[in-house]
């Protein structure tokens, strides 16, 4: 099929670039973007670790075609880390209460808790677990990435981050 | 920084050694998606290959037109048996000493095996040529019932085994029989029961599920035509055995044959053993000369790559009234699919099972396995259960909550009465085995006063009389599980993988400037080896974890190891860490010695250097011994600072644990609730208790799907149900009950650290935990067993034969 | 996993939508929020020659109140059915519903154009809307008609639709205040189908149900309108004997197919049970 030409903003740089209808978003940001945080761990829409914030939606990027992108503003897990190169406080959270082992589901994990601390700053830990029901993960049983993302919710709001007890 | 200024607990805590919750320096790469998973490889030039996988379950293939495929635009080649018959890799043989079709070879034995090998520029012209493959096939008879497979009218299945009556583990005797393997004193086994005041038998299966790991099976194989050298980047858990296995197969030599396991998104056991993919992209690298991809997609993972269990164990305990517990046996029906492609050491087709005896002391038991072939997918592996155990735990601890009911004793009671004393160890188990050490009382006791297990029973026994008198449509159950796990696999005299012992390695080099870089022949797939590894060798040298890099799964710079699996990481290269490190620090001694111009014995280690004994102003810290090593070594003595230790462990390693789960079951939807999960876990001695904590979080979430409802189940006819995530039970964060962790502490006196290992535990004591609270909460209503899974739909239809619906 | 080619179109108007869909005809699907169809596509499950996206067709998006109806845009998605207040005050059984489809990143993308259109037994909101007795607003290259949600439905995946047409609205009449809903939903695990699940709106005076309608998802071919069912709790106050009665007579209509998630026995039972349990709570909730 004759390709296309899509513009969008990812991770705040504007790319142009010729696709295929039927090419997926995932594959068109890992293999013509080389931006490989995002992954693939299903084939039918289930696991969530492709998940990326498309204008403002958490969305799993196997799931749409890159050419229903066409001028959206997309972030992608390179696109998290603070402008001085430090970690954003979901990434130090995820570090500080080990929320992650395989680190697969990590960036669809954190691209999804960044919308949902936006959709809501100070989740209860239900809250938390319902947010998060779109990724799975095999590694870590669930139980650290709500404390990350607790702690995270916590530096963002300002107060005082509690480290995992020594 | 002066380190004479800081206190002893300051240097300690500078080093970030063993004990301490060091934060991983994998998560600063993984947080910020710059992981190096296989799939993120983009070589130049580089193809991409897929699969065209059979329709049937068994079938002759009469016909394959590869002929519309090659004219798809993009596609160079289709590889098909008789491609690979040309270079003799048409069948490969397993790690259990079957043989496996890479490409169907006339005929296909289980639902989506492999027929062709589509190679072209991109995954999307791949997946297109695969579409235009035709296949013709005639079906043939199936077999899915392990029960059926010997059956004096069964179907052939291994027509390549045709008059073989005997196979890699003895004698085989029928056409779908792999082998019998059987352990124990059968005569005195028999006679126990025969004498025995009280018996119970009960067919105890564990069903067939899949380690489904988030990361599915990949490669990239790309071979240098000019150079005569091969380099495959994998998915690989074993990257020295898959380097020597590609050696044998491809009779490339080794030392021109690189494997490289970048990192790995959660192995489980399913990336031990070869695949067709690689064997398929390595063969269309050579005849492309180009490298070439093969990613499997989840659909192609849950349904031909390694399954697990799929162990039907017919279990039997003798025992006195009182509830001593007199023998043991146990019969189990195994069904490996089409091919045994079990990873398990040579002598063990039925892998560690003999450690079904558990943590008890049964004077006698005896255990026979036989293997049978049936129309499934090949296997089976540990997921996460270090060969074979989780179905011991399983069949051992659904026995003696069997036979606690029969006698009318709590289940509590007769495991305490039952249990290997602390003073019997190092013990000797009726199966063969040497328990290292262990204290069950002390851990079982913990467990049953956090939960308050006495009031839990008063509640049950409480909410039981009210669900009798019909105040209420819920019942609950208490499921008790404490297992005995062996892991750390194992000793040359008697393990062994394709010939390799199962020793594992450890390579030092500390660098003039004090930092270090460290290799082991394990390979982690999320287990944070990078972290804990470097805390071995920071408290073993006294350099800080953070000046020490750990590497692994190259196998052109890493020591030659057998790989992580089974848990034997912390038993076996743990161990080699810890020798190789002491290499390092004996030489240190002497340097620091002649440094401080006195005798060796005079000098004793402290955190991070030698002081003289009695004059503790003379102190000469690592960074110094290390730059005297390169600078000014004594005379006499190699300047220099390295060693390496292959650790050929002398025993296996034996972690234990107590794990309680508190449940409520809705007669009325068979909706289950996991009000409390308790565990308790004795590992010795303890590296990172963050990342032990993190471990058990994740293989009772494992457990809890496994139990509650994961499963691969096949039709009547082959069809595999439940091959995709719609359907195949991985629980999300709202399903996953919250897990209350604890420990105790019994350090393995044979190991270098006393560190036994933790990564399968929790999927070993899980599952019995989950089961048997399922069976204790309808057992007042007249079950002996329910199977698993413990499905809603399953558990309704336990009340159902009950009669609890009006 | 990768989807076969196809033409892709961005119809900027209604009328270029159903040109499209005319010219194309059988080789054509509309593509609303993509979460069930690119998941078939992906699976080679259905292969479209074309496909025709209506994203940017701004007259599909848009909740609002048209009189004693509510009107939702066929490409409102779910994420902004859970987020609007006017659906949360007036017709909240749709908003329950919501949050017990899929998961959030699908609910996202995810129409409740595209749940109601396909057919899909397994979709939810087909039996929340035959609940409210809404009706569906269709356009075609024939022109705009209406049809009733409890008369669009035919088997699975075989609607109403007429070859071309698309849902652009979905009229709801809007329940009297105070009205009584629930959406019971019995699922393996979040994102899953319905094992069973019911839907009821109900209307109660002083305790006693003056009007009620209860319809079932995923326990047939189409989405049920359980009507005896319905009819065996007007006039009560919901005591055993009437739910008993309620759940006897919908069962009566199920025809459940047998999957992993139970056999025919056990999601019949259940079905009823999740209309015994949706009656109490809506009855629970009504407030006149």
């Amino acid at each position: 099929m004759a390709k296309t030409q899509v513009r969008m903003s990812v991770n705040g740089r504007e790319v142009e670039a010729l696709v295929e209808p039927r090419t997926l978003l995932i594959h068109f940001l890992r293999e013509q973007l080389s931006l490989t945080g995002a992954h693939i761990g299903c084939d039918t829409t289930h696991c969530g670790a492709c998940t990326v914030d498309l204008d403002g939606k958490s969305v799993k990027s196997c799931t749409l075609f890159a050419i229903q992108a066409d001028g959206a503003s997309i972030t992608t897990i390179e696109g998290m880390a603070n402008a001085d190169g430090s970690l954003s406080a979901l990434q130090e959270g995820f570090r500080m209460e080990h929320g992650l082992q395989c680190g697969f589901c990590t960036p669809g994990m954190i691209m999804r808790a960044h919308r949902l601390l936006k959709e809501n700053a100070n989740p209860s830990e239900e809250e938390i677990r319902f947010g998060i029901s779109g990724n799975l993960c095999r590694c870590t049983g669930y139980q650290n990435i709500v404390k990350a993302i607790q702690y995270a919710a916590a530096k963002l709001s300002g107060a005082p981050a509690k480290e995992a007890a020594e | 920084m002066n380190t004479a200024v800081l206190t002893r607990a300051e240097r300690e805590a500078r080093l970030e050694g063993m004990g301490c919750k060091r934060k991983r320096v994998e998560d600063i790469r993984f947080t910020q998606g710059r992981g190096n998973y296989v799939d993120d490889l983009k070589l130049p030039g580089m193809l991409f290959g897929d699969f065209v996988r059979s329709q049937y379950a068994h079938a002759r293939i009469k016909r394959i037109d590869t002929s519309k495929a090659v004219k798809v635009p993009g596609v160079l080649a289709v590889l098909t048996a008789e491609e690979l018959k040309g270079v003799n890799l048409a069948w490969m043989p397993t790690l259990a000493g079957d043989v496996q079709m890479v490409l169907a070879d006339g005929k296909v034995l289980f639902q989506n095996q492999e027929i062709a090998f589509v190679v072209a520029e991109d995954r999307y012209a791949a997946a297109d040529g695969v579409e235009a493959v035709e296949v013709e096939y005639e079906e043939l008879p199936v077999i899915v019932d392990p029960f059926k497979s010997m059956a004096p009218d069964a179907p052939v299945l291994r027509e390549d085994l045709a008059g073989k009556t005997s196979g890699a583990h003895g004698a085989r005797r029928h056409h779908n029989h792999i082998f019998e393997w059987t352990a124990g004193d059968k005569a005195a086994t028999d006679a126990a029961f025969a004498s025995a005041e009280v018996t119970i038998k009960e067919l105890i299966s564990y069903h067939r599920t899949h380690p489904s790991p988030l990361e599915t099976c990949q490669c990239v194989a790309a071979f240098d035509k000019i150079k005569g050298e091969l380099t495959v980047y994998g998915t690989f858990q074993a990257p020295h055995v898959i380097r020597t296995v590609a050696s044998l197969l491809s009779k490339i030599p080794e030392h021109k044959i690189h494997i490289i396991a970048p990192d790995i998104g959660g192995g489980f056991g399913n990336k031990v053993g070869a695949y067709s993919g690689y064997i398929c992209a390595i063969v269309a690298s050579i005849v492309t000369g180009k490298p070439v991809k093969w990613v499997e997609d989840r659909i192609e993972n849950l349904t031909t790559t390694s399954f697990a269990r799929d162990y039907h164990m017919t279990t039997e305990i003798a025992a006195r009234k009182d509830g001593t517990v007199t023998g043991l046996r146990v019969h189990v029906l195994a069904d490996h699919g089409g091919f045994d492609a079990c990873a398990d050491p040579s002598k063990f087709p039925a892998g560690f099972f003999a450690i079904v005896t558990g943590s008890y002391d049964f004077p006698v038991a005896h255990v026979a396995v036989d293997g049978v072939y049936t129309n499934k997918a090949p296997g089976g592996v540990a997921y996460r259960c270090s060969l074979r155990v989780t179905e011991a735990a399983y069949a051992i601890e659904r026995g003696m909550d069997i036979l606690a009911q029969k006698l009318g004793i709590d289940p509590a009671q007769l495991r305490l009465k039952n249990f290997i004393k602390r003073e019997q160890f190092p013990y000797q188990s009726a199966l063969g085995w040497e328990y290292d050490s262990g204290d069950y009382h002390t851990a079982m006791n913990k467990a049953l006063d956090a939960v308050g297990y006495p009031a839990l029973r008063a509640e049950q026994a409480a909410k039981r009389e009210a669900f009798k008198r019909g105040e209420t449509r819920e019942v609950m159950g208490i499921g008790l599980c404490f297992f005995t796990e062996i892991v750390g696999a194992g000793p040359s005299k008697n393990c062994d993988v394709l010939g390799l012992a199962m020793f594992d390695s450890c390579e030092i080099r500390v660098h003039p400037t004090g930092s270090a870089t460290a290799r082991m022949g394990s390979k982690s797939q999320g287990q944070g080896h990078e972290t804990t590894y470097a805390q071995i060798v920071a408290s073993e040298i006294g350099i800080p974890a953070d000046d020490i890099v750990v590497e692994e799964g190259n196998t052109d710079t890493a020591p030659y190891g057998i790989g992580t699996f089974g848990s034997r990481s912390t038993p076996v290269a743990g161990a080699a860490i810890a020798m190789a490190s002491r290499k390092i620090r004996n030489k240190a001694q002497m340097i620091a010695a002649y440094l401080l111009e006195v005798h060796e014995s005079d000098l004793e280690w402290d955190v991070d250097g030698f002081r003289v004994k009695g004059l503790p102003e003379k102190f000469k810290g690592m960074k110094e011994i290390v730059w005297a090593a390169y600078h000014s070594p004594p005379p006499g003595m190699e300047p220099g600072l390295e060693a390496v230790s292959y650790y050929d462990p002398p025993n296996m390693t034996y972690p234990f644990g107590a794990y309680i789960c508190v449940m409520d079951i809705d007669v009325d939807t068979g909706v289950y609730k996991v009000r409390r999960f308790y565990a308790l876990d004795d590992c010795g001695t303890r590296i990172n208790p963050m990342i032990i904590e993190g471990q058990v979080h994740g293989g009772l979430t494992e457990a809890f799907a496994i139990a509650m409802g994961q499963e691969i189940r096949y039709d009547e006819i082959g069809n595999v149900v439940g091959g995709s995530f719609m359907d195949f039970f991985l629980p999300t964060a709202v399903e996953t009950p919250k897990w209350e962790t604890d420990y105790t502490v019994t350090p393995s006196p044979h190991h270098p650290i006393g560190a036994k290992g933790v990564g399968e535990s929790p999927n070993v004591g899980g599952v019995p935990a989950f089961s048997n609270a399922v069976n204790d909460a309808f057992s007042f209503l007249g079950t002996t067993h329910i199977q698993m899974p413990h499905d809603h739909w399953r558990n309704w239809a336990v009340a159902q034969r009950l009669g609890l619906h009006r | 996993m990768i989807p076969a080619p196809f033409a892709y179109h961005r119809p900027k108007s209604l009328a270029e939508a159903t040109a499209l869909l005319g010219q194309h005809a059988d080789t054509a699907r509309v593509l609303a929020g993509g979460q069930s169809l690119i998941p078939m596509m992906k699976l080679r499950l259905a292969a479209p020659d074309h496909l025709v996206d209506i994203g940017a067709i701004a007259e599909l998006k848009g909740i609002a109140r048209k009189g004693d109806s509510i009107s939702i845009g066929a490409m409102t998605t779910q994420h902004e059915l859970v987020a609007s207040p006017l659906v949360a005050e007036t017709v909240p059984i749709i908003r329950e519903t919501s949050l017990l489809v899929a998961d959030p990143q699908v609910r996202y993308l995810g129409t409740v154009g595209g749940n109601v259109a396909n057919g899909d037994p397994g979709n939810d909101m087909p039996a929340v809307m035959m609940c409210l007795d809404a009706s569906y607003r269709l356009l075609g290259r024939g022109g705009e008609r209406r049809v009733k949600a409890r008369e669009f439905y035919r088997g699975a995946y075989a609607t109403a639709l007429a070859d071309g047409e698309i849902v652009t609205a979905i009229e709801v009449p809007i329940p009297r205040a105070g009205h009584g809903y629930a959406y019971e939903k019995l699922k393996r695990k979040i994102g899953d189908y319905a094992t069973a699940a019911a839907a009821v709106v109900l209307v109660a005076d002083a305790g006693k149900i003056s009007q009620c309608a209860i319809t079932l998802s995923n326990l047939g071919d189409t989405p049920l309108n359980a009507e005896a069912a319905a009819a065996a709790v007007v006039g009560s106050s919901l005591d055993a004997a009437a739910l008993a009665a309620a759940a006897k007579a919908a069962r009566t209509i199920m025809a459940p197919a047998a999957d992993t998630r139970g056999s025919v026995e056990y999601r019949t039972y259940v079905g009823g049970v999740m209309v015994e349990r949706a009656l109490k709570r809506a009855l629970a909730r009504s407030k006149t």
